[in-house]
């Protein structure tokens, strides 16, 4: 339903409200509450569900995957890219575990597929990278426990 | 001409011109910090304390750009148009008076680059001619955008120029003086006994008028339509990058200053003294009396605090300037139009008639 209200004389008179608004602004200026995160000393404080940067959850020095190629199947970037071998107790490990994260879409679907508790997604969101080939994280790099999930 | 007028008249351009060049940085200053304040951001505030050098680093950004010319654009016609709406923004301060006489020798000094005999009609004719660099630089950028970006302007220049100098008219006949220190003159003294007789009190709606017509003449917001970031992309400076478009934001600022300087003058007292500032007289000139002994100290004690007050009263406008920007939406092109021909003309035209009636009957 359309309502046809016709405003009254005062806010057709223009002064009025203009006063009004400077005095809204005024107030802003001086005392408004101001809402700005000064970026590097104060942080944004995410969930705890926020997807960030990868790691391999260790256990003892050792990463708990399996290099069951769960999730690199799951990944709709397929970006995950694993080498599996054989250590010598005969457990299969990730010889190569690689993310590039430039293709990443940080959808958290392999930290969901994974059986074996071991990839994750931290909170970490600081991700810009001087060459290209930095931003493929290899097994190193992802095996540093970046969160306590 | 002798010596001391040579003097005189290098301190003044030399003040003048170095006075309206650093306020362009202090005043996008003022204007980003500003709008981020009463949007409850905080704006730039790393470089330099509290964000003040910010401005400074952005100039030598700008300096430093390549100066990219665009294939398709009138070059001539492109380069100048900056310059063109630059250079009247200055001029028009010569015959604005930023403080009383001083008399060295004998002589009466005026502080006022060029005492002209057209006054304020000097400063109407020189501040219309940059619509022409608007103009140039719509059509030189052979761009859509940027032709209906000046098409506008120069709509709307024409739109309310009227209004601008019939609200004038008011104050010209009150002062019976085309002379800007006649205006100023006239606003001396006090009504009912307190009031200042400023023309804001005397001719209150002349000064509304004039102060709605100066924001569109400066193309500020809510008149901005030229610009019109969200309609067509900048406007009419579009196709400018660099210096060339660090020229068309100082003319910017230079119209801003222009617009508060004639605001003052016309109608709040110009240079005379704030309310209250008459005691400072003395103090200040045995202050100034230390440093150099031509002339009376006294004298140029007050000199000093009018070209202080004058400061204050231009500071305070061009704050306006920017408080009002960001309080108030723009305006949509029919309401542009029907503001500046069916209200502000005719209330301009009957403040007029209103002021030589009242004239004509002597009462004011
Ligand atoms: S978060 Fe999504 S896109 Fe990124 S690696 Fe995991 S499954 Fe692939
Ligand atoms: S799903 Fe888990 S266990 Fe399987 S390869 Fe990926 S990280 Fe390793």
């Amino acid at each position: 339903m359309l309502v046809k209200s016709k405003p009254s004389l005062r806010h057709r008179f223009y002064l009025f409200e203009i006063l009004t608004g400077l005095s809204i602004t005024m107030k802003n200026f001086f005392f408004g509450r101001k809402v700005t995160i000064q970026f590097p000393e104060e942080r944004r404080i995410y969930s705890s569900r926020f997807r960030g940067l990868h790691y391999i959850k260790a256990v003892n020095g050792v990463e708990n995957c399996t290099a069951c190629m769960l999730c690199p199947t799951v990944c709709p970037s397929e970006c995950i890219h694993i080498e599996a071998g054989e250590r010598a107790d005969k457990e299969k490990y990730p010889v190569t575990f690689e993310i590039d994260i430039l293709r990443c879409c940080y959808c958290g679907y392999c930290e969901e597929a994974c059986p074996k508790d071991a990839i994750k997604l931290s909170a970490i969101y600081e991700m810009a990278r001087l060459t290209r080939a930095d931003g493929v994280l290899d097994k190193e790099n992802l095996l540093v426990q970046r969160g306590k999930k | 001409m002798d010596r001391i007028e040579l003097i005189w008249m290098g301190v003044k351009i030399g003040a003048v011109v170095f006075t309206m060049l650093s306020s362009v940085p202090v005043m996008v200053w003022v204007e980003r910090r500003g709008s981020a304040l009463m949007q409850n951001r905080l704006g730039p505030n790393r470089v330099g304390p509290l964000g003040i050098l910010q401005a400074p680093v952005d100039v030598v950004k700008l300096l430093f750009k390549e100066d990219f010319i665009p294939a398709h654009v009138e070059k001539v016609i492109f380069v100048l148009a900056p310059a063109v709406l630059l250079i009247p923004a200055f001029m028009t301060f010569a015959v604005v008076p930023f403080a009383g006489d001083i008399a060295i020798d004998g002589k009466a000094l005026h502080a006022q680059i060029a005492d002209l005999d057209v006054g304020i009609l000097y400063v109407l004719a020189i501040s219309s001619l940059g619509v022409y660099g608007i103009i140039m630089a719509g059509w030189a950028s052979n761009n859509k955008y940027s032709m209906i970006g000046s098409l506008r302007s120069s709509a709307q220049m024409i739109s309310y120029e009227l209004s601008l100098g019939l609200s004038v008219l008011g104050m010209i006949m009150m002062a019976e003086s085309i002379h800007l220190r006649d205006i100023v003159a006239a606003q001396s003294g006090h009504i009912f006994g307190f009031l200042p007789r400023w023309g804001v009190f005397t001719q209150p709606i002349g000064f509304i008028v004039f102060l709605t017509a100066s924001f569109a003449e400066t193309n500020r917001l809510p008149f901005d339509l030229p610009e019109g970031e969200s309609e067509i992309v900048a406007g009419y400076h579009t196709e400018y990058g660099a210096m060339k478009f660090a020229l068309f934001f100082m003319a910017e600022y230079m119209n801003m200053l222009v617009a508060s300087a004639l605001i003052s003058t016309l109608f709040f007292g110009g240079f005379q003294l704030l309310p209250g500032m008459g005691r400072l007289i003395d103090p200040t000139g045995a202050l100034i009396a230390k440093f150099f002994t031509a002339g009376n100290p006294a004298d140029w004690g007050r000199l000093a605090l009018e070209a202080v007050s004058f400061s204050i009263k231009v500071g305070f406008f061009m704050w306006f300037f920017v408080w009002v920007r960001w309080t108030l939406p723009r305006f949509r092109y029919d309401q542009l139009m029907n503001l500046g021909w069916k209200v502000l003309f005719p209330l301009s035209l009957a403040n007029l008639v209103v002021t030589a009636a009242l004239m004509y009957l002597r009462v004011i």
